[in-house]
């Protein structure tokens, strides 16, 4: 019995976390490291981008509940997700145009581009800013947990509780989702696939015909995607706030470069190594080692190897070392 | 004196504009920024020659400047006696402990070939001595920290004069530039820019963190001051008369003796913090003059023109038989170590160390927009980004404050849509940043001031 308790512990207090944060990092890395292998460059607006994405969406929820619209026990946001991602898509055309485009004609190094993306992050962050404002905003509504941990508890009998929030399941269910149809998408469409020559080699994919400017486009339409829902999953299941949207852009990017940058299989997976390093080495195992050690050797510490404040560092240190030791990330990088 | 014509009107403008702050706002708020400017100046000036000489991109400034700072607490604060009873052998022994492993890996390295055996034992040395320092120094740390924690909690500094911080600042940054160096120099640039801007995250959570060190979050007040303060000043005979003698015009024209002593005090209390400013004003000043003399030298001399041929072009350098590797190393230390200088002066200046206030947005970016907007490569293009882009940082919300007045002039004060512009206010100021940013680069891509080498 104590060894089900023990697995049912770490399952709610890790597993399941990891799993829901691991995802909603995926999408952002799926999005930087698309950015990087097509339009090459890093993005240093990631974070604030996702932000935009995300005031969308809360501003069309926040219409749809005035006029009474709602899912039921579904959270609204998600009717209004794909609002937020054509306004989204259309902010980054925008600035693509008037920004990004002449970079790119000029042929610019990207050192250049990092810089110029930083411009973009700022005037995003102000955008965001002027509209919704800096504070902590929530928009979750509709039914919160799937199962309790009292009713999971009273069900089976156990000591230790499972609780299951319905937005852990939907960002699971939906990052899967997006993500099958994204990998369809690049492997199996032709579009998709000339995206892939194109990143492999610029020169000899324009040789073969294919249009640039399509593929600048569609790369545009699935970051916005992407960034929306990415921004809009966490916004759901934590809550939205501007700061935090540009902190994360940090294990975003350790998640893509972990990975290997221009990877998007990679950057899926670095999400969930980054999210589930960061829980694991910052969780007190007491409790577990309760349950399945003897009463005898019982620890009398917390039994963390770090403490929780050192969760951004973990994520961190990893890629320092990842960079070190393997730069291309853990899958090579640059084959989209 | 016609070339340099373009130098001279753009810091005229500059010191107008300060000017103009002083007679329309306060002299008091002038001073500030003037100040502030000067720091950022210094900071500027570290991140130029690292990215106008050498090309290297380091995103990590913040993790230096607070370095800096932490610099100036640990000088300047007077040693915890209890502390140090309570907790300070656990600590001698961690540090110890970490000498050891920096010795056993540095001779594992040395004495045998790499190999994979090698680079194993090296992790599981570090891992494994990772987790001996954080079970050895746990007791310590918690005896430290319960040493009155609302007032100290931490082992204290020195007790020396603050402005020695400024040097120490300086090789605690150049420190960590040397490891960051090694590390990290040889991945690519957008690569570095990353990886520095995480470590110095990893900095500032350290910072945050370690109480026993810094006192994290609950932040060091009241630093010592290296200029009088104002309280003393209020009662001291000299200055009082200075004041008077200032504003005699004007307090001659108050007939009332009574009304007279009440307009003097006034006028004493506004003077004792503008000459507090103005002391500071003259050391930063000082440290300004001094390092732009030396980055003058620097840039003019063969080392400078050997710095700009590895900037242009790595691989002929190369050939030429110079040491990339190691002038990369050397410069990524000497910005650094300038950044520390400018994290030491902004805590001596504020007289307090607040590890939660170090925030990327602040710290790295905006003295990178003051880099790319003032001209990288020319010292005198970097400072007057500085000072240009800090006076907007600041002046930013007035001004758009007048412009949205401006504009809605019709509008009732009533209106949603003004009230929220009008609460928005602070955010512009990213708003013109990241605008001036972008016209910067498209426009006048080499800054305000662009790079201008002659050969002498």
């Amino acid at each position: 019995m104590d060894f089900v308790n023990a697995i049912i512990l770490l399952l709610n207090y890790i597993f399941i976390p990891a799993l829901t944060y691991g995802s909603q990092l995926a999408l952002g890395a799926i999005f930087v490291t698309l950015i990087y292998g097509i339009l090459r460059f890093a993005n240093f607006a990631t974070g604030d981008m996702m932000s935009f994405g995300t005031m969308a969406t809360i501003l069309f929820t926040w219409y749809f509940q005035s006029l009474g619209v709602s899912l039921g026990v579904l959270p609204t946001a998600l009717l209004a997700i794909p609002f937020g991602i054509i306004f989204m898509i259309l902010y980054m055309l925008l600035i693509d145009k008037f920004v990004f485009k002449y970079y790119r004609h000029q042929k610019s190094p990207p050192v250049q581009f990092a810089m110029v993306s930083i411009g973009v992050m700022f005037v995003t962050q102000a955008v965001v800013r002027i509209i919704i404002g800096p504070g902590d905003r929530r928009f979750f509504d509709g039914e919160k947990f799937i199962i309790k941990a009292r009713e999971f508890k009273e069900m089976t009998g156990l000591n230790e509780g499972l609780a299951l929030k319905s937005t852990q399941v939907i960002t699971i269910f939906v990052t899967i989702v997006l993500v099958s149809l994204l990998f369809w998408f690049l492997n199996r469409t032709k579009t998709g696939k000339s995206m892939k020559a194109y990143s492999d080699n610029e020169d000899l994919a324009l040789l073969s015909g294919i249009d640039p400017k399509k593929i600048v486009l569609v790369t545009w339409v699935i970051a916005g995607i992407l960034a929306t829902i990415g921004g809009a999953l966490y916004g759901l299941d934590k809550s939205f706030k501007p700061f935090t949207y540009f902190n994360n852009m940090l294990p975003i990017f350790a998640a893509a470069i972990v990975g290997g940058i221009g990877n998007p299989f990679g950057a899926f997976l670095g999400g969930y190594v980054i999210a589930f390093s960061e829980i694991l080495l910052t969780y007190a195992y007491k409790k577990f080692f309760m349950y399945v050690l003897p009463e005898s050797m019982e620890p009398n510490s917390l039994v963390q190897l770090l403490s929780t404040d050192y969760k951004f560092a973990v994520s961190f240190s990893i890629l320092v070392i990842v960079l070190i030791y393997r730069p291309s990330g853990i899958f090579k990088g640059k084959v989209l | 004196m016609r070339k340099n014509l373009n130098v001279i009107a753009a810091y005229s403008i500059m010191m107008v504009l300060i000017l103009m702050v002083g007679i329309f706002q306060s002299w008091n708020i002038a001073l500030s920024i003037f100040n502030l400017c000067l720091i950022s100046a210094v900071m500027t000036m570290g991140a130029n020659i690292q990215w106008g000489y050498a090309g290297l991109i380091n995103f990590g400034i913040m993790g230096y400047t607070a370095l800096g700072g932490l610099a100036a607490v640990l000088i300047s604060v007077d040693p915890v006696q209890e502390a140090w009873r309570a907790g300070g052998f656990d600590i001698l022994m961690s540090l110890w402990l970490i000498v050891v492993m920096v010795l056993v890996i540095r001779f594992i390295l040395k004495r045998f070939e790499k190999s994979k055996i090698r680079t194993y034992s090296i992790a599981a040395i570090i891992i494994s001595g990772i987790l001996l320092i954080r079970f050895s120094a746990e007791p310590g740390i918690e005896a430290i920290e319960a040493v009155d924690p609302a007032k100290t909690g931490f082992l204290g500094g020195f007790g020396l004069p603050i402005i020695f911080s400024w040097i120490v600042g300086a090789l605690f940054a150049g420190g960590l530039a040397f490891i960051v160096g090694k590390v990290a120099l040889g991945l690519r640039a957008d690569y570095l820019a990353i990886a520095t801007l995480l470590i110095s995250e990893i900095v500032i959570a350290i910072i945050k963190h370690e109480d026993w060190l810094t006192r994290g979050v609950k932040n060091v007040i009241g630093l010592k001051r290296p200029a009088p303060y104002e309280v003393d000043l209020q009662t001291t005979d000299w200055f009082i008369k200075l004041v008077e003698k200032f504003n005699a015009g004007k307090l001659s024209v108050i007939e009332n003796l009574a009304d007279r002593q009440a307009a003097l005090n006034q006028l004493v209390i506004e003077g004792s913090s503008v000459f507090v400013k103005l002391c500071y004003s003259g050391l930063f000043l000082v440290v300004v003059i001094i390092l732009l003399i030396l980055t003058q030298k620097a840039l003019y001399s063969p080392w400078g023109r050997m710095m700009r041929a590895i900037r242009d072009n790595e691989e002929a350098a190369n050939a030429m038989g110079k040491n990339v590797v190691k002038q990369h190393l050397l410069i990524f230390i000497l910005g650094s170590a300038i950044v520390g200088i400018a994290g030491a002066m902004l805590v001596t200046q504020d007289g307090l160390f607040t590890p939660g206030s170090y925030r990327p947005m602040r710290y790295t970016f905006l003295i990178w927009v003051m880099v790319i907007v003032g001209g990288s490569g020319n010292n005198f293009g970097a400072i007057l980004g500085g000072f240009v882009v800090w006076f907007l940082w600041i002046e930013a919300a007035p001004i758009s404050l007048f412009l949205i007045n401006f504009f809605t002039e019709g509008i009732p004060e009533t209106n949603a849509l003004k009230a929220h512009l009008i609460e928005s206010v602070p955010y512009f100021r990213f708003l013109l940043m990241g605008l001036g940013l972008l016209f910067i680069m498209r426009y006048r891509p080499k800054g305000i001031l662009p790079e201008k080498i002659e050969i002498k």
